[in-house]
C-alpha cells in the first residue's frame, strides 16, 4: 500500500486545476504567474515519470525563461491592458472555434488511445546506437541527444539563434546594432544588487556542474545554459553589468559558436570516423563534452537576447 | 530510531510551517501581511524539511546539497520579498 498513486492523482489535478486557471484567467500577469506555475508542476510530473532530465529543463526553460520572456512581454504590451474584447464574436464563430477546438482534442485522444500495444519506440535502438558512438557517457539521454541524433540538436540551437535574428530585426532601422533597452527602466533597487551579487557566482558555479555532470548523471548543456542565462539576465536586471549592442562581435561569436563547433565536429567525422556526425570511438566523451562547452555559451547568449528584445534607441546616444 | 524521531518532528513542525504560510496567504488582508506570511513557509517551514533530512542523506556531499538548497532558497525568498515589498510602497505613494 503506497501513497504515490494518490500523490499522482493530486498532481495530475492540480496540472489541469492550473492549466484551465492560466487559459481562463482574464489579467495578462495572473496568465503568467499560473503558466510559471504550472512548468513548476508539469517539472515534479517529468520526475514522478522518472525523467530527471526533461524536469530540470521544464524548470529552467518551460518555467523559468520563459516565465520571464512572458512577462517581459506583457510588460510591453502595455497599451493592449488585459486585453478585453470591445466587441463579443458572433455566435456562429463561437460555435465554429469551439468545434475546431473539440476536434482537435478529440483527434489528440484518438491518437493516444489507439496507439498500438506496445506502442512503438526507437528507444531500444537509440539506446543501442548511443552506446555505440557516445561510449564512456553515463547519461544515456546526453548519448542519445549529442550521438544519436546529433543533427537534431544541433539543429535546435540553430533555431534558437535564427529567433534571437527575428527579435533583432523587429527593431527599427536607425537603432540597428544598439543595445536593446534595459530590462528595468529606473534605477536598480539595493535588494537586487544584493541578489545579483550573492546568487550570481554561485549560480554560474552550479550551472557549470549541471553541464559537467551531464556527461554520467541527469544535467547538461541546455539546462546549463539556461541556468547560466538566468544568472546574466539577473546581473543585467540589477544592471551591474549593461546590455550588450548586438552588433558586438563578442556577443555574435558566442551565439553561433555551439552550432559552428558542432558542425565542424560533424563534418570532421567524415574523415575520421566515416560517417556525417559521427566521432572517433576512442574520443568520443572528450568530443561531446567540447561541442557541449560551447552550446552552453551559444544557450547562455541566446536565451537573455531572447528576452532583452529588439535594439532600441537611447535618448543618451 | 531516535534519528527516525528526529526527522519525524523537524518534517511535521515544517509542514506546519507551510500549512501555516498557506492559510495566511488566503486570509490576511493585504499585500505587506501576506508576504509575511509567505517568508515563515520559505524559511522555517524549508528549513525544516531540510534539518530533518538531513540523518537521511546518503552521504556528507548530499547532506551539504539539502544546506545549500535551503541557503539559496532564504536568499531568493528574502530578496524577493524586499523587491514586492518595495514595489508596494512605490505604488501606494
Amino acid at each position: 500500500m503506497s501513497i504515490l498513486p494518490y500523490v499522482d492523482i493530486g498532481l495530475a489535478l492540480l496540472v489541469v486545476g492550473i492549466a484551465s486557471t492560466t487559459v481562463a484567467a482574464r489579467d495578462l500577469f495572473a496568465a503568467v504567474v499560473g503558466y510559471v506555475a504550472y512548468g513548476l508542476l508539469l517539472a515534479f510530473v517529468w520526475i514522478r515519470l522518472y525523467a530527471p532530465d526533461v524536469a530540470l529543463t521544464e524548470a529552467a526553460v518551460g518555467s523559468g525563461v520563459t516565465g520571464v520572456l512572458l512577462i517581459t512581454a506583457g510588460k510591453r504590451l502595455g497599451a493592449l491592458k488585459n486585453a478585453v474584447p470591445d466587441a463579443q464574436p458572433a455566435l456562429a464563430f463561437k460555435l465554429l472555434a469551439g468545434a475546431l477546438a473539440a476536434l482537435v482534442a478529440g483527434a489528440l485522444g484518438a491518437a493516444i488511445l489507439l496507439l498500438p500495444d506496445p506502442p512503438p519506440s526507437l528507444a531500444p535502438e537509440a539506446a543501442a546506437a548511443a552506446d555505440g558512438a557516445g561510449a564512456g557517457l553515463g547519461n544515456p539521454i546526453t548519448a542519445v541527444l549529442m550521438s544519436y541524433r546529433s543533427v537534431d540538436t544541433m539543429l535546435e540551437k540553430l533555431v534558437l539563434i535564427l529567433a534571437v535574428v527575428g527579435v533583432w530585426s523587429v527593431g527599427s532601422d536607425k537603432a540597428w546594432g544598439s543595445a536593446p533597452a534595459e530590462l528595468r527602466q529606473p534605477k536598480a533597487t539595493a535588494p537586487m544588487v544584493f541578489l545579483a551579487q550573492t546568487l550570481a557566482p554561485v549560480g554560474v558555479l552550479i550551472a557549470i556542474h549541471i553541464f559537467w555532470t551531464g556527461a554520467n548523471a541527469p544535467g547538461g548543456a541546455f539546462q546549463g545554459g539556461a541556468l547560466l542565462a538566468a544568472m546574466w539576465m539577473v546581473i543585467m536586471m540589477a544592471q551591474l553589468a549593461k546590455l550588450p549592442r548586438i552588433d558586438a562581435q563578442w556577443l555574435r561569436m558566442a551565439l553561433v559558436s555551439g552550432p559552428a563547433v558542432f558542425l565542424i565536429f560533424g563534418l570532421a567525422g567524415e574523415l575520421t570516423a566515416g560517417s556525417f556526425f559521427a566521432y572517433p570511438h576512442s574520443l568520443a566523451k572528450p568530443i561531446i563534452l567540447f561541442i557541449e562547452a560551447f552550446m552552453v555559451l551559444s544557450i547562455a547568449a541566446a536565451l537573455p537576447m531572447l528576452v532583452a528584445g529588439p535594439p532600441s534607441e537611447r535618448p543618451d546616444q | 530510531m531516535l534519528l527516525d524521531v528526529f526527522s519525524i518532528t523537524a518534517i511535521s513542525a515544517g509542514a506546519f510551517f507551510f500549512f501555516a504560510g498557506t492559510v495566511g496567504l488566503l486570509r490576511f488582508p493585504d499585500s505587506l501581511t501576506r508576504l509575511h506570511a509567505l517568508t515563515k513557509a520559505d524559511n522555517l517551514g524549508l528549513g525544516l524539511v531540510a534539518l530533518g533530512l538531513l540523518p537521511r542523506a546518503d552521504s556528507a556531499l548530499s547532506a551539504l546539497k539539502l544546506i545549500v538548497i535551503w541557503a539559496l532558497v532564504l536568499l531568493s525568498g528574502a530578496s524577493t520579498a524586499q523587491l514586492i515589498g518595495r514595489a508596494l510602497r512605490r505604488s501606494r505613494k
